[in-house]
Parts: structure tokens; C-alpha cells; sequence
């Protein structure tokens, strides 16, 4: 297939589309609008259904009974709607049912703004919802990085019976980028032992998650762990860009380490020995491999969206055998190239040091940076 | 024609219903209303293609007692699950059961723009005036000067506000179809709620929208009433503030002549 020149919200929705979406129920919300807007046109000339729900609490709602029939079926949304659809969230993880959610992040917290942003780290991979549970998430860089994760999604949400998360920040959902697209397949509704599609001929089938005996409860939530220790096990995916010899190693994640790249590229025209590791499952996350590279490396250099959730993560991996760097800008306002090269030159200048907490070191030397 | 002679006027359990005890306390009502869809279900052969949604509240384990799939949904979101399964599976049967916590309190988003978007659903609402499953409390049924254990001193509609008619609100919507209220205080009653209840389920068999069905109910526990005098309550207390009656039927509903 050709490449062709889509705006991201839009990509990732006919790729759902062509990837066999049999339902999609949403609400609108900026950054992510042009999700609703594009399936609202394509799923009923296709046959498929579309339903715009009251609020989030419905869409999600509408999602959790369609993903019980085992229908293919998504949602997306923006941060503040991420928040109301936790509820719902949390029932799909504890009835074990496959769904796919696309959050495309942006300012907060509160009604905060629609710049980008991923300050959802936390509220995504750690489970938003109550209870014990995990969603796996993807965080692509790119729309391609996008439109290629989306089937993956689908595949481990029904695969594992779990929740799958695309990550991305308002500036990748609204980015136009030359993409290549999935051919289109032909839908198929799959027929899952669980699903509950009426009782003829079978035993009745009852999704629920309720267990009202603490038993059985701590039983289910034996299994999702279980489930969970496979998913870490086999899923975890990243991406490695100038590690061989990488003295200086950056972190980051999605638009982050995508600007990143860019300033770790400059940076070895500079001759500094810096590479750059950005994890595309940021759940489960890759601790053993940033365990690795954290003895390889003088410095880690977190570069984030946010005021350093995902470095909680990497300090976790690193257990403080390597001085861990944070930079972060918060509020949607994404760093350039040029702050994280900065950065960069200035980790590999000094001598290494081990700091209790990264985030307070960076607060001060921002004040020279944020504008007032 | 056959006599009927009394020995083959057996009680039976509806083919619909599991071989399961009831969780429900002595006198209750949710028992009437569970076997009248039961019957209705038996009676329209739709067991076998029917998707249940239960609700938060008394009823959360209303899928014990039926043979159909279940889903359980979070309180108050019934409506929303049902109209997930609804549109990914048009031919079959989808219902809800709610009470009136689930349905007029925390859920009333989504009754309300489910019955708006006319989703080809059927929907059972107990009316208890009170929160049941939790321990008694106020709901927004629960009528004026009614004392409940979140309104000890009787629901005063100056601070708690005033009592919700579902049945008439949701039938002020052009997306609804079938919205009636039956009560379950006697046999006639019951007699009337289940021809409704069948109804409702044409409706839906039919393609012809949205229905639900009202059902006010008793509540002996909570209300610290005998059984007996709980159905006295309903009937001097409940029917003059939430008339029985049919509150929408649409034109298409009326010419199919169900």
C-alpha cells in the first residue's frame, strides 16, 4: 500500500476500521475528536455501529456490554474522559474481557488544556480504576507507530482477556505524518467460549465481577496476576537507538522520546556518547532491560511529559546503582529538541551524581528555564 | 375442548428460571416481578436468545435465577451495557432490571438517553421507594415524609427535594416506545403487570423501540412492615403519588395489537 500524508486521530481510526472494528462508542473530547468524527461517517456506511454516547460513563459502558458479546469494540478518549471511564475500566479488567482504549493526552490536571501532554502515565499503567488490575499499554512516537500498535492492541486484549491501551499526546493524534495503512479485512465476529451471545444449545454464560465471597475474589485476583506475569513475561517491547557505546542514556517515552532522538542525533554530531531508549509497552514495563543499560551507562536522562511518572519506573529498574537525570515539561507544553540537547551536553560534562530525587534537582534548574 | 381438571393445574417453576433458592427477604416483590419474566420468556420461547443485565442493588444476582445469559453491570449503567450488546447483536432479546436507586439516582444518564435513542431494548423497574440492598435508605422515589435510615425524621422536600415519576419523565422522550406502571400489591395486579411485561418484550421482538416497564414494589425489611402490610403501604401510600396507567404507547406499538 501506498503511503499517504493522514492526520493521526484519523489514521488510527480507519485503521481500526480496516481492521476490523465491529463497534465503537464514544464521546467528544479535544484532542481526540476527529476519532469520533471519522468512525461517525465510516462504521454506518460500512454496517457497523456507531454510537455517540451521553458521556463516557455511557460510552465506556456501551463498550464493556459490546466487548461481552465479542464483538471487536473500541473506545477513545482524552485525559479528563480517560477519568470517567475508569469506573467502567475497572469492571472490563475484573469480568476478563477484551477492549481497546485510545487515550490521547493533554494538559491537566482538572479541566487543565488541550496542548499535549502525558501526564495519564500514571492514571493508564497503574490502573486508574479501583482494584487490582493491569492494562497493557502502548506508547507509539509516531502516527505509523500508531496505525501499526493498534492491531497488537486488539490482538493482546484478546488474547489475554484484558484491557489494551493505545498512549499517544494530542500532538501525535493531531499530526498529519505520511503513513502506510493496513489493507482492509473482512470482519469476523469471533466466537469466544465466554462470550454472552444468548444460551441456545449451550450453557448460559454469565460475565460478571462480582465475588462476593472473599475467596473466590482473591481467587480471580490470582488469576489476573498470573495473566499479568505472562504478559510481562512475553510483550514487553521497546525500542534502542545508539546504545552500543551510550555513556549518557535517555529515557523517554512517545512524543518525548521522539523529540529526544532528535537531540541525542545532534548530540553524536557533537561527538557525545549518548543513545536513547524509549519503551513502546510502557505497561509492562521494560525494568529488566533499563536494569541492563543502567550498568552500561554513566547517566540516565529521563525526559518526560509530566513531572516524572514514568521515572518512578526507571528509578525502580536502576535501584539506585546509576545516577538517574530527570527533564520534564508539564501543562502541555512539549521541550524542543534544542532544551533536551542542552541537557544531554550538560549530563555528559559533569560527573556523575547520585541524588535522592531527580525531580527536585530538575524543579531547580528549571526556574531559569519556564517562563514566569 | 378439553376440561382443565384441577389436578393438571400444577405450580410450576418457569422453564425460564433456575433451580435456585431465593436471597430475596420474605414478602418481597422482586420474586413476583423475576417469575412474571419468567413466564413472559416461557411464553415467547426466548430463552435461548436472550441477554439479561443486571443492575446494582437488590437485584445484583438477579442472573442467578434465569436460564438466558447475564451480564452485571456497574450501578446505574445498565442501559448503556444493554445498549452495547443491543447494537453488536440486533436479533436478539436484551433487558434490563433495575430498582430504583440504579435506574432513578445514579443511572438516570443513561435510562434517559437510552430510552432518547430509542434503543430497541426492554427495561424492568422495580420502584421500592428506598435504597433496599444498602440498608433502607433514601432514594429519589422515596415519597414526602417518608422516613428511610438516610431521612430518619421523613423525607422533607424543602432540603431533599421532591420524588422522581420515571415512567412520566421518560415518556415526555419521542425516542420511547412502550412506558407503562403496573404495581405488584395484588393478584389483579400482577395479572396486569405481567401483560405489560409482555408488551414490553413484543415491543422489542417487534423492532418497535424502546420499553419499560414500572413495577411498584414492596419492601417489608426496610420499610419495618409485615409482608401484608407492606402491600396495605403500597396501596395507600404509592398508587397516589405514582398513578398506574400507561404513559406511552406509541402509534406503531397500538396498530401491531400485541
Amino acid at each position: 500500500m501506498a503511503r499517504e500524508l493522514w492526520e493521526g486521530n484519523q489514521a488510527i481510526a480507519e485503521a481500526a476500521v480496516r481492521i476490523g472494528l465491529e463497534a465503537y462508542f464514544g464521546y467528544p473530547i479535544t484532542p481526540q475528536n476527529e476519532i469520533l468524527e471519522w468512525l461517525s461517517r465510516r462504521m454506518p456506511e460500512l454496517g457497523r455501529d456507531f454510537v455517540q454516547a451521553e458521556a463516557e460513563l455511557g460510552a465506556i459502558n456501551m463498550v464493556y456490554g459490546a466487548a461481552c458479546t465479542g464483538a471487536r469494540v473500541m473506545t477513545s478518549s482524552s485525559s479528563p474522559g480517560i477519568s470517567l471511564m475508569q469506573e467502567g475500566l475497572s469492571y472490563i479488567a475484573g469480568t476478563e474481557i477484551p477492549t481497546v482504549l485510545v487515550n490521547v493526552m493533554r494538559g491537566g490536571p482538572g479541566l487543565g488544556n488541550i496542548a499535549p501532554s502525558q501526564g495519564d502515565y500514571n492514571q493508564i499503567c497503574k490502573g486508574g480504576g479501583h482494584g487490582d488490575y493491569h492494562p497493557i499499554v502502548l506508547a507509539p512516537a509516531s502516527v505509523q507507530e500508531a496505525v501499526d500498535l493498534l492491531p497488537l492492541a486488539f490482538d493482546l486484549a484478546e488474547k489475554y482477556r484484558t484491557i489494551a491501551c493505545l498512549l499517544l499526546d494530542g500532538s501525535i493524534g493531531q499530526m498529519m505524518e505520511p503513513v502506510e495503512l493496513p489493507p482492509m479485512r473482512e470482519v469476523k465476529r469471533r466466537e469466544f467460549p465466554w462470550a454472552t451471545t444468548g444460551a441456545s444449545g449451550r450453557q448460559r454464560h454469565v460475565l460478571t465481577s462480582i465475588y462476593l465471597e472473599p475467596n473466590d475474589e482473591e481467587q480471580t485476583n490470582i488469576r489476573l496476576l498470573k495473566r499479568w506475569q505472562e504478559v510481562q513475561e512475553k510483550e514487553i517491547r521497546y525500542k534502542e537507538y545508539y546504545l552500543e557505546d551510550a555513556e549518557v542514556i535517555v529515557v523517554g517515552f512517545g512524543t518525548a522520546g521522539r523529540v529526544a532522538l532528535s537531540a541525542v542525533r545532534a548530540a553524536r554530531e557533537q561527538g557525545i556518547k549518548v543513545g536513547l531508549f524509549r519503551p513502546v509497552t510502557v505497561a509492562p514495563y521494560p525494568y529488566a532491560r533499563v536494569a541492563e543499560l543502567a550498568s552500561q551507562a554513566k547517566t540516565l536522562l529521563v525526559v518526560e511529559m509530566n513531572s516524572g511518572q514514568m521515572l518512578e519506573d526507571v528509578r525502580l529498574a536502576v535501584n539506585g546503582r546509576t545516577p538517574i537525570e530527570f527533564y520534564g515539561r508539564m501543562g502541555g507544553v512539549v521541550p524542543f529538541p534544542d532544551e533536551i540537547l542542552a541537557e544531554i551536553q550538560r549530563v555528559a560534562r559533569e560527573t556523575p551524581e547520585m541524588v535522592d530525587d531527580p525531580v527536585k534537582v530538575w524543579l531547580q534548574r528549571m526556574e531559569a528555564v519556564v517562563k514566569k | 375442548m378439553a376440561t382443565m381438571t384441577p389436578e393438571t393445574l400444577v405450580y410450576k417453576r418457569p422453564l425460564a428460571f433456575t433451580d435456585t433458592p431465593t436471597h430475596y427477604c420474605p414478602g418481597c416483590t422482586h420474586g413476583t416481578a423475576h417469575r412474571l419474566v419468567a413466564e413472559v420468556l416461557d411464553e415467547m420461547n426466548l430463552v435461548g436468545r436472550t441477554i439479561g443485565v443486571a443492575p446494582v442493588g437488590c437485584a445484583v444476582f438477579a442472573y442467578n435465577y434465569f436460564q438466558t445469559d447475564f451480564v452485571e453491570a456497574p450501578h446505574g449503567r445498565a442501559p448503556a451495557m444493554a445498549t452495547g450488546i443491543k447494537r453488536c447483536l440486533p436479533d436478539r432479546i436484551v433487558f434490563t432490571y433495575q430498582g430504583d436507586g440504579d435506574l432513578a439516582s445514579i443511572g438516570t444518564g443513561e435510562i434517559i438517553h437510552a430510552a432518547a435513542r430509542g434503543e430497541n431494548i426492554t427495561v424492568i423497574f422495580i420502584n421500592n421507594a428506598n435504597f433496599g440492598m444498602t440498608g433502607g435508605q433514601m432514594a429519589p422515589t422515596t415519597l414526602p415524609g417518608q422516613k428511610t435510615t438516610s431521612s430518619p425524621n421523613g423525607r422533607d422536600v424543602e432540603l431533599q427535594g421532591y420524588p422522581i415519576r420515571v415512567a412520566e419523565m421518560l415518556a415526555t422522550l419521542d425516542g420511547a416506545g412502550y412506558i407503562v406502571r403496573r404495581s405488584l400489591h395484588n393478584p389483579t395486579n400482577i395479572r396486569k403487570a405481567k401483560k405489560a411485561i409482555r408488551t414490553a418484550f413484543e415491543t422489542q421482538v417487534r423492532g418497535l423501540g424502546f420499553s419499560l416497564v414500572e413495577l411498584l414494589s414492596t419492601c417489608p425489611s426496610n420499610w419495618n412492615l409485615t409482608p401484608v402490610e407492606s402491600l396495605t403501604w403500597l396501596e395507600e401510600h404509592m398508587l397516589p403519588y405514582y398513578p398506574l396507567g400507561d404513559f406511552k404507547v406509541a402509534p406503531s406499538i397500538t396498530a401491531a395489537k400485541i
